[in-house]
């Protein structure tokens, strides 16, 4: 152990996301949560300061940033909107993770490339109907058709689906062999046959793009297939144990901006007389919840710097997600608590984050999941 | 094209309070940034670069804390950065700045060079058009649009009532105001890089022969400061929960009777 501070170009790194993030995110996030719908215009401003490509090779177009500094950015874009959060989430450790890490050159080259530099947007699409924690349960089939795979099936929840230009696609290319039939396979949006349904109507990140998506008889090449025919669902789940440090940082940056809003709040605020920072009660609560975020953040960035270091760093991933979105909710209830009724309206940014940060117990694997990795780890049977 | 910009670290005066028993800037804890208009004169370097090629290097006389300002300023795009650092540039005022800025840019060269307007913690506005007279070269202030062609230097120069449209030639030196432009942002990648690219530190060693000694440092400095003291606030001013009907008459009479009117 040397220190737990970051390094110089972090700091700067920090800057720049906190600075953007104040700037550029924080006015516009209240109008598309109402809206349900994100501005294109944000993520074209995001894409040219490098928020699409941070942990990915400068030879591919990326930012040659580490993990990191990724979790750098995911807390504070998160801490003042979180579907910002989840759409450079789910586009750099799902979308461009499964290429980065099981793609052949000649793939990396056409469909990274892209992604990481800048140009275009990626999603990941595995949950369906019936297959959600249980992922072993998909049920879209890929049939070979001599060069190509004929696809059917839908998808749900396909975060960024709505203007995505990349979609990983998960299918059974063999149905008799469960999560070993399952392959991965690279679909470019307007692709005959796969088309985007409406944005589910959802309790928080509205304003996210999380989509059905229909595929009927999308034909691709098989050039397109990630790894090995079967190799999917080692694909799909590799990936998410990485995305689960980038929803540890959304989590504490869900925390931490609900938390600065809170304490602009109190020292404003007065009942019986008095400020209401100058309540023991507030000064306790805000003194539990920081040390709580702390712990978390400390948490995440172990994960990542595990991951930065390529050494095992699965399970600490599961346990900073499974810790710092439990943290999020608790945290985000409180705030709530401490502004009262105006917590509750929505003219105050705390009522967004509490709605936001439930998902982050649910989405790329519920807490349950979580213990269900680190128990494994521990050997616990 | 070598185009070359001057910057200054200052602290956020935002965030900045006077010791109310000295009258000095308390430091302690302060951030340091780039300062303002140096940003905007930055962002006129880097347009002038995409529209007409070149290098882009940054300078910054300050003590080595000041990379961080010049790695913000790589971030951004800049190419070079040099920091002009050493014990006896300390205490300098605008002259004796002006001084050690002309030795280190003779010592790199340029075409043109940019500077911001002033800097927020001073407030001067003279090191730029100093640094331009020591260089000998023209000068053209408060500028919010450049164009060049070949040689030839259009500024569009802003002042309280109009606004200026001059020209120049290369060599020469520019001060820009805010107005110029939004800065850009620093870039993810552009920060990776920042940090892997030298900075090149000149000191007293290396620019002596470009420079007076008896000019540089506290003892080269004409300026003494005599006294600063904080300005007083102003009172609250009369406030009036009236009517828009009621509060125009009101002010109407305010003024007639004050003969502005």
């Amino acid at each position: 152990m040397i220190d737990f501070a970051l390094t110089k170009e972090q700091l700067l790194q920090q800057e720049l996301f906190r600075k953007f993030a104040e700037t550029e995110i924080k006015p516009l996030s209240r109008d598309m949560d109402e809206a349900e719908e994100y501005s294109m215009e944000l993520v074209q401003k995001m894409q040219k300061a490098g928020f699409f490509g941070i942990p990915y090779s400068r030879d591919y177009g990326g930012a040659g940033a580490d993990v990191l500094t990724y979790t750098l950015c995911m807390e504070e874009v998160s801490k003042v909107d979180a579907s910002t959060g989840i759409t450079i989430s789910v586009h750099t450790s799902l979308c461009c993770a499964c290429i980065n890490e099981f793609g052949s050159e000649e793939q990396k080259q056409k469909y990274l490339r892209p992604l990481v530099s800048g140009e275009k947007i990626g999603c990941y699409s595995l949950t369906e109907p019936n297959a959600g924690t249980d992922a072993s349960g998909v049920q879209t089939e890929a049939t070979k058709d001599g060069d190509y795979y004929i696809l059917n099936g839908s998808k749900v929840f396909t975060t960024n689906s709505g203007f995505a230009d990349t979609f990983v696609v998960f299918a059974l290319t063999d149905k008799t062999l469960g999560p070993k039939g399952m392959s991965a396979f690279i679909v470019e949006r307007g692709t005959e046959g796969l088309s985007v349904g409406r944005n589910i109507p959802r309790c928080g990140i509205r304003a996210a793009s999380n989509c059905e998506v229909a595929i009927q008889n999308v034909r691709v090449h098989k050039s397109q297939m990630l790894g090995r025919e079967g190799q999917g669902y080692k694909i799909a789940m590799t990936a998410l144990g990485g995305g689960r440090i980038g929803i540890g940082a959304q989590a504490v940056g869900i925390a931490q901006g609900a938390i600065n809003e809170t304490m602009k709040y109190v020292k404003e605020r007065k009942q019986f007389g008095k400020r209401i920072s100058q309540f023991q009660n507030t000064q306790f609560k805000l003194a539990e919840m920081q040390t709580k975020v702390d712990a978390a953040r400390l948490m995440v960035w172990r994960a990542a710097r595990a991951k930065d270091l390529h050494q095992n760093y699965a399970p600490l991933a599961a346990m900073c997600k499974l810790y710092a979105s439990e943290v999020a909710n608790d945290v985000t209830r409180e705030c709530v608590q401490l502004f009262g009724g105006y917590g509750y309206s929505r003219e105050y940014p705390v009522e967004r984050a509490f709605r936001d940060a439930k998902i982050t117990e649910i989405y790329e694997g519920t807490s349950e999941a979580m213990k269900m990795i680190i128990s494994g780890a521990m050997k616990v049977k | 094209m070598e185009i070359v910009v001057c910057i200054k670290q200052v602290p956020d005066t935002t965030e900045v309070k006077l010791d109310p028993k000295t009258n000095t800037l308390i430091r302690d804890g302060v951030p340091s940034i780039i300062n303002p208009d140096d940003k905007a004169a930055l962002e006129a370097a880097l347009e002038l670069k995409e529209k007409v090629g070149g290098n882009v290097t940054v300078v910054c006389m300050g003590p080595p804390q000041a990379d961080v300002a010049l790695r913000e300023a790589l971030a951004m795009g800049c190419d070079n950065a040099v920091l002009l650092s050493d014990r006896n540039f300390g205490g300098s005022d605008t002259y004796a700045t002006a001084h050690i800025l002309a030795a280190g840019l003779r010592h790199i060269g340029y075409d043109i060079v940019f500077a911001g307007r002033q800097a927020i913690d001073g407030d001067t506005a003279q090191v730029g058009p100093q640094l331009a007279e020591q260089l000998k070269i023209p000068q053209v202030s408060y500028a919010t649009g450049i164009q060049v062609e070949g040689n030839t230097v259009t500024v569009k120069r802003q002042i309280e009532d109009r606004y200026y449209l001059m020209q120049t030639q290369t060599p020469c030196l520019i001060t820009v105001l805010s107005e110029f432009g939004k800065p850009r942002y620093m870039t993810v990648g552009g920060i990776v890089d920042a940090y892997q690219k030298e900075i090149t530190v000149l000191g007293f060693e290396d620019l002596k022969d470009k420079l007076v000694p008896e000019h540089i440092g506290l003892k080269g400095s004409p300026t003494n400061v005599r006294q600063s003291f904080a300005k007083q606030a102003k009172g609250t001013g009369t406030v009036l929960n009236v009517s828009p009907d009621e509060a125009v008459k009101a002010i109407m009479e305010k003024l007639i009777e004050k003969h502005v009117i």
